[in-house]
């Protein structure tokens, strides 16, 4: 399993929009995409369940990706999260 | 410009565009499925188009307004996809064997639901997405006239309307989503009809009988003086100015009540009352307390049954039940039992047309002569009492029979829940509704028999003055202020203080506010009003000396 810590920037947290974006990327890998915030978890791949956990500004999330091809989807999640949120 | 008069029946100015309910698609009706499978294969044709219609409008909107506003299309088109809604509605479709029209409807709801309870308010905004798609795959499953295409769809969502209509029943006015709703007008309906006691619990200006209100007008501007009862067609400048002016006042107003809250129910002469508030479903029980309530003088528990596709089942209603008293910390909560007849129908109950539904088979003599309903809701009720101060009140009492046999079933159900080992609070006061001359008649009878009196002014007129209340042609015979109804109250009052118990009024002459001294004055120990009444009628009653 591979995990980082990422703090949020984006003013408005997790909104829907990259939250759409996160989905997407999640989905273009066979692991499994978990973002936790606190004690709450999210299926990265769903957008509703991501948008519910209400991921606000300055909020550290802990993501985690487990399955095959858990490093590359890692890194692109490092990298998007670092682009857009 | 061009003015329409009406009857105002909320107060409020709105000035903004028409929308003019269509509404034949207002509602999704529920229907049982024989093949789960072909369903569930209309609803993926249906979210198929669905995500067709959203990239065309997509592309659209990317050419006309840019990247960042066109981009809530794609995020719609992502909630179509989402797994969890997705797995909601097959869900239903398979389990309940439902149409994907409903199933969706449901999904809708819940997911709806979860973002309006959210902290965030950019999160709670959400809600308004889900309800947007949802409706975009209701509209594709029946069928229903339109592309879905347009930019004023979009544009109404981002933008309060002024919804007309020719009326709306209980039920749609229920089910509309208030968000983005300015003001009500409808062509029919009358200052009683339900449509404009919901339009003041919500506090949205209403105007209603805009006898020359048509469809035609869909879309253009106008401004609703809700206290004057006059819609502005495409009004001009200096009208809008004045009508600006006037909502700035009110605003003022609107001030100067919230400064009421926390300020005691005391007249001049330091008589108190009590202010609860009239409550119909869970989620109002925000507006009482926002309002500073003093309890809930009346909740219609109608809700339960409404929301529910089959009879709703002891443990439902135990965990509804409780939850509200929770919600209102200790404060009394007064539910009053079943309320439904020919005039409000739940389907699954079965109930025929009649022919004169107000003097029908409904409330209490359902319960009565239906003890299996009756019994499930009392036990659901005296369970959930050990979590807050829990009253229960009886509609459409006309005889102290029904009060004895009310109080045997009562002996019963505690029999039964003490047998089971359930607990339920010592004392629950029982009231009776007066709201039939009959039970006001006879009100020194049955005021021995229970703890409280609460008079439903509403019905009361009806049957007193013989007047449908949804009849606007009857209004000008149809005095509220009849000297008949005065009496027939003070006869209760009179009665129930003879026996050590107390009254209340909970119908809508409760905040009638040119009333209210000569409530204080007969004694009437509390008044029960819609939320949006509260601080109105506590800054009356804090003008007032009695004696």
């Amino acid at each position: 399993m591979k995990e980082f810590k990422y703090v949020i920037r984006d003013e408005v947290g997790i909104h829907a929009r990259p939250a759409g974006l996160l989905v997407k990327e999640a989905q273009r890998f066979s692991s499994a995409v978990q973002i936790h915030r606190g004690d709450r978890t999210a299926d990265g791949k769903k957008l509703f369940a991501l948008m519910a956990l209400g991921v606000k500004c300055g909020d550290e999330v802990t993501v985690q990706c487990q399955g095959e091809d858990e490093d590359e989807a890692a890194r692109a999640l490092q990298v998007f999260f670092r682009d857009k949120l | 410009m061009e003015v329409l008069n009406g009857k105002g029946v909320c107060d409020g100015i709105a000035i903004g565009r028409i929308s003019f309910l269509k509404q034949h698609h207002a509602v999704v009706q529920r229907t049982r499925v024989e093949d789960p499978a072909a369903e569930q294969a209309r609803f993926e044709q249906a979210r198929d188009k669905a995500a067709q219609e959203l990239s065309q409008l997509y592309r659209k909107a990317l050419r006309e307004v840019g990247e960042t506003n066109a981009g809530i299309f794609d995020i719609h088109r992502m909630m179509l996809e989402d797994e969890d809604y997705n797995e909601s509605v097959e869900n239903l479709i398979h389990t309940q064997r439902v149409n994907a029209e409903y199933a969706v409807a449901v999904t809708s709801d819940n997911f709806a639901d979860m973002f309006s309870s959210m902290d965030s308010e950019y999160m709670r905004a959400r809600a308004q997405d889900v309800r947007d798609v949802s409706n975009r795959l209701i509209r594709l499953l029946s069928g229903s006239a339109g592309n879905g295409v347009p930019e004023a769809a979009a544009e109404a969502e981002s933008e309060g309307r002024i919804l007309c209509a020719d009326d709306l029943t209980p039920s749609e006015t229920v089910q509309l989503d208030k968000t983005h709703v300015l003001a009500f007008v409808t062509r029919h309906g009358s200052a009683n009809s339900h449509t404009a006691i919901l339009a003041r619990t919500m506090g949205i200006p209403a105007v209603v009988g805009v006898k020359d209100l048509t469809d035609a007008w869909d879309g253009q501007m106008a401004a609703v003086d809700g206290s004057q009862g006059i819609v502005y067609m495409e009004p001009d400048r200096e009208t809008t100015t004045a009508l600006l002016v006037r909502q700035e006042e009110a605003e003022k107003y609107r001030a100067r009540l919230r400064a009421l809250k926390g300020k005691e129910n005391r007249t001049r002469d330091g008589r108190t009352v009590q202010l609860y508030a009239n409550i119909g479903a869970p989620e109002d029980i925000g507006a009482a307390l926002f309002n500073d309530a003093g309890g809930i003088g009346l909740f219609r528990s109608e809700f339960l049954y409404l929301r529910s596709d089959d009879y709703p089942s002891e443990l439902t209603q135990y965990a509804a039940y409780r939850k509200i008293l929770e919600s209102m910390a200790g404060k009394k909560v007064i539910i009053r039992t079943l309320d439904i007849g020919a005039d409000k129908q739940i389907g699954y109950f079965g109930l025929g047309k009649e022919e004169n539904p107000a003097l029908g088979y409904r409330a209490i003599r359902i319960c009565l002569t239906r003890p299996d309903i009756f019994k499930t809701q009392l036990r659901a009720l005296y369970r959930a009492s050990v979590c807050g101060n829990l009253a229960i009140m009886f509609p459409m009492i006309t005889s102290l029979k029904e009060v004895l046999q009310i109080r045997e079933i009562i002996a019963q159900v505690k029999a039964e829940l003490t047998a089971e080992g359930f607990r339920y609070a010592d004392h629950v006061e029982i009231g009776i509704m007066i709201e039939t001359p009959a039970a006001a008649l006879i009100s020194d009878r049955l005021a021995p028999e229970v703890d409280f009196f609460s008079v439903g002014t509403n019905d009361l007129i009806q049957y007193t003055l013989a007047c449908d209340r949804q009849n606007p042609l009857l209004e000008p015979f149809c005095d509220t202020h009849h000297e008949a109804i005065l009496r027939l109250i003070g006869m209760a009052t009179e009665a129930a203080h003879r026996h050590g118990k107390w009254i209340g009024i909970c119908g809508e002459l409760g905040s009638d506010t040119s009333l209210t001294e000569q409530w204080l004055r007969m004694g009437i120990d509390e008044l029960s009003v819609s939320p949006s009444q509260i601080l109105r009628v506590r800054e009356k009653i804090r003008s007032i000396t009695v004696e």
